[in-house]
């Protein structure tokens, strides 16, 4: 497969999967807002959290000030400014799909497409309580991608590097949205098993979906030592960390070609460390220590995955004097 | 050539609606007016979501738009398209006759049939191809072929495409869009199926590779997501089930072509490309090119490589190349041309520039190296100003301008906003040359959209329709 092709495939997924996420987070802020808080600084505490998780508090800041709900949920969702809003990612998603729409099937297209279309159709309608189902729409198209994908891909080095885009996206987030939350919900661990507490980590779970997991695998209240458990380590939870290097590591196993042996060293070693862990260990080590550490190396191992297969690895570098040229050469090109 | 002689696709001069259109008149020209709108907005959905778009430049940066479609097919009968056929593939023939002697041993001008000049001081003349030899003695792999019609036997050829012909790409989805919306027409008739069109493409290109290369990688070359037809780029390539690959996908080792690929290296030998020539090689022509691949003409002259369309192709399609062609076919092939061309005044001939600068309100003039309907003049359909700036245009270059009598295109019902109305349409059939000469029956039909113009371009605003050639 053409490296370019692989490195839009990658993107494209990742893209998606950041919609979602952020979709999510999102979701439960806001289902979380709700909850009767009248501690000084409440809104703000709470509306940080998921400007923390996507990474783009400082912007924010300098456009906003302080954290309001309005605000981050406009800047998150919809600011076409926001590098890691939702709109700029699903954007960022049709763009990847389609320099490479020879790649993907007619239906994946479509429905990318799609989504693209419809999201600016109701962009201006957004506000207030219509972004409730916003949100469930963002996820509910994110499924839908990844169905028709499934079910219309064939089963070669493209879906490959969809599925390596797509589960370290979602293992990079689901280590930012655990970190960010734990360090919010921490002042409240003394008061383990109260209303607050299942409230407030019932929303954590709720955004990875896996509320219901933990009522399944524990028939017991909801405590932060086994929420980080069920998030990190099960391997049978889709979205934890374990569960999503499973899939990276066996993905990288089966992609043609012999350039990714260190890209594949880097994942079986992250992989190996979560196969092995007991959440004890982690939490007396720090669990906020433990998914910075691992967050750094998932950012190495999409670095040697980079290299390996996404870029170009000889051939002629365009002086950088010429680049800003292209875009015109472009267009002069003629139709004939 | 006035007014009340234009020829009506559908009816006959009394009003009796031609045999081949009976159908169409009854199931779906008598449809209620708000039925054929409701088709028609389902229609504009379906391209939308298919992203069947393109850019015109000059507009906003990004901004994608649809060509409009008519739901009313253009339908040509057996035997219309058998004539047209044959005369498609007799010119085509020509021409690559025509290039591959003028990058050889010349015969056409040393018998005096061309002018020298004509050929060698033209700046689409590239003396790089000379003593080159193309698998096939092809070309023009892919030439698109643009046709009007005056009357009922009265083709004319307005002019050839043979560097990067775009739009069969919307000739293909029109068909499939028709098929879905009128599922119960393509019953009751025997339309000639053309979605086998990437089949034939990729076997030409597959005829083009060098003769040594037991599996021949092909790819698609495109300048990228800005070009305005970067949709038809994709799209054939993934019918093709070939890779689609920008300038920088490419490099050159050792006069080899090789792609990035995730594997490492892979080498291409046909690469079906949609860059202009200008464009392909920094190191052979535009320094400042970022699309191409440097040392690409290297290795296509080594015949590491080859390029569908070929270099340097442009000098025959040149519009004052055209006023040639029919002497082209009695040249090289001893046979009288099928298709008649425009008559055509060169401005470079003293004679020819006085008249047409004496009667520029009735004439259309366009640059001999124009495409795209950029550039023209229409003398009926502008205004005085208009015509005065033009004439200024002409007389800095005569030589760059050619004028041609303004033809009664023929006219095809077609749905506007008044309900349906008659309006000009064209005919750009696709040639493929490979050891054989193919082409699926039909092509792309283009319509001016604006009462009275004759301007069919889609980046002037022209929409397209579906073209059935009727199985006898």
């Amino acid at each position: 497969m053409l490296s370019r092709t692989a490195d839009h495939l990658f993107w494209m997924a990742r893209y998606i999967e950041r919609a979602e996420n952020t979709a999510r987070v999102l979701d439960v802020t806001h289902s979380t807002s709700l909850l009767p808080d009248d501690s000084e600084g409440a809104e703000a505490h709470l509306w940080y959290a998921p400007l923390n998780i996507s990474g783009c508090a400082a912007a924010y800041s300098a456009k906003y000030g302080a954290a309001e709900s309005v605000a981050v949920t406009r800047f998150i969702a919809l600011d076409p400014d926001n590098p890691s809003s939702i709109y700029t990612s699903l954007m960022r998603a049709r763009e990847n799909a389609r320099a490479v729409r020879g790649a993907i099937t007619s239906e994946m297209w479509e429905s990318i497409n799609a989504t693209w279309l419809e999201l600016n159709r109701m962009a201006p309608t957004l506000s207030g309580n219509r972004l409730i189902p916003f949100f469930e729409w963002v996820k509910e198209r994110s499924h839908l991608f990844r169905g028709v994908t499934l079910g219309t891909i064939l089963k070669d080095d493209a879906l490959n590097f969809i599925r390596l885009g797509t589960f370290l996206e979602r293992a990079d987030n689901t280590a930012r949205i655990l970190d960010v939350k734990y360090h919010i919900l921490l002042p409240s661990v003394k008061d383990v098993g109260g209303a607050a507490d299942y409230y407030q980590w019932g929303a954590l779970l709720r955004s990875v979906s896996a509320f219901e997991a933990y009522r399944k695998i524990y028939r017991d209240v909801i405590s932060p030592q086994r929420v980080a458990e069920l998030l990190v380590l099960r391997a049978d939870m889709p979205r934890s960390l374990h569960a999503c290097m499973n899939e990276v590591d066996a993905t990288l196993e089966i992609i043609n070609g012999s350039t990714g042996q260190e890209a594949r060293r880097c994942a079986g070693e992250i992989h190996a460390a979560l196969h092995f862990s007991l959440i004890e260990n982690i939490f007396a080590n720090g669990l906020h220590e433990y998914l910075t550490d691992f967050l750094g190396r998932t950012a190495r191992l999409s670095k040697e995955i980079r290299s390996a297969y996404l870029a170009r690895r000889d051939g002629f570098v365009i002086p950088l004097s010429v680049r800003p040229k292209t875009q015109a050469q472009y267009q002069m090109t003629q139709v004939q | 050539m006035n007014e009340f002689a234009l020829f009506d696709e559908m009816h006959h001069p009394e009003g009796v609606v031609r045999a081949q259109y009976q159908d169409v008149a009854t199931q779906l020209i008598s449809l209620p007016r708000e039925a054929l709108a409701h088709k028609q907005r389902e229609a504009e959905v379906l391209f939308r979501r298919l992203g069947i778009t393109f850019a015109v430049y000059g507009e906003e940066a990004g901004a994608e738009r649809l060509i409009p479609f008519d739901l009313i097919p253009r339908i040509f009968s057996a035997r219309e398209w058998a004539l047209l056929e044959r005369g498609l593939k007799q010119r085509v023939r020509a021409l690559n006759a025509f290039l591959h002697d003028i990058y050889h041993d010349q015969h056409i001008i040393k018998a005096g049939v061309i002018p020298a000049h004509q050929v060698l001081e033209n700046s689409l003349y590239r003396p790089e191809m000379c003593g080159i030899n193309l698998p096939n003695q092809v070309y023009a792999h892919i030439a698109g072929i643009d046709l009007v019609r005056v009357a009922e036997n009265d083709f004319y050829v307005l002019e050839d495409n043979l560097r990067t012909p775009s739009g069969v790409s919307y000739m293909l989805e029109n068909r499939n869009t028709m098929m879905r919306l009128f599922p119960d027409l393509f019953a009751s008739h025997a339309v000639a199926p053309i979605n086998h069109y990437p089949q034939m493409l990729l076997h030409t290109l597959l005829d083009a590779a060098p003769h040594n290369v037991d599996k021949p990688v092909i790819v698609v070359m495109t300048p990228g997501t800005f070009n305005s037809a970067y949709f038809e780029h994709a799209f054939l390539a993934s019918q093709m089930g070939v890779e689609l690959v920008e300038g920088k996908d490419l490099f050159v080792h050792a006069d080899k072509v090789y792609m990035h690929t995730t594997e490492g290296p892979q080498q291409v030998h046909v690469i079906y490309r949609r860059v202009d020539d200008d464009f392909l090689d920094p190191l052979a022509f535009r320094p400042d090119s970022t699309l191409g691949v440097p040392g690409l003409m290297g290795a296509y002259r080594s015949g590491g490589v080859v390029l569908a369309n070929g270099i340097g192709t442009g000098v025959a399609d040149d519009k004052s190349t055209y006023l040639y062609v029919p002497a082209m076919i009695e040249f090289y092939l001893g046979e009288k041309p099928v298709l008649s061309n425009v008559p055509t005044w060169r401005l470079s001939e003293k004679e020819d520039l006085k008249y047409v600068l004496a009667h520029l309100p009735e004439l259309v003039v366009k640059e001999v190296q124009g495409s795209g309907g950029y550039g023209m003049l229409v003398g009926p359909a502008s205004t005085p100003a208009e015509i005065a700036a033009y004439r200024e245009r002409i007389l800095a270059a005569p030589a760059s301008f050619i004028a041609q009598p303004t033809l009664a295109l023929s006219t095809c019902p077609t749905l506007v906003d008044a309900g349906i109305a008659p309006r000009h349409v064209d005919l750009r059939p696709f040639v493929l040359s490979g050891k054989d000469i193919r082409l699926v029956p039909g092509g792309l039909t283009r319509v001016a959209l604006a009462e009275g113009s004759l301007v069919v371009n889609s980046s002037q605003g022209g929409g397209t329709k579906d073209t059935w050639v009727l199985e006898d």
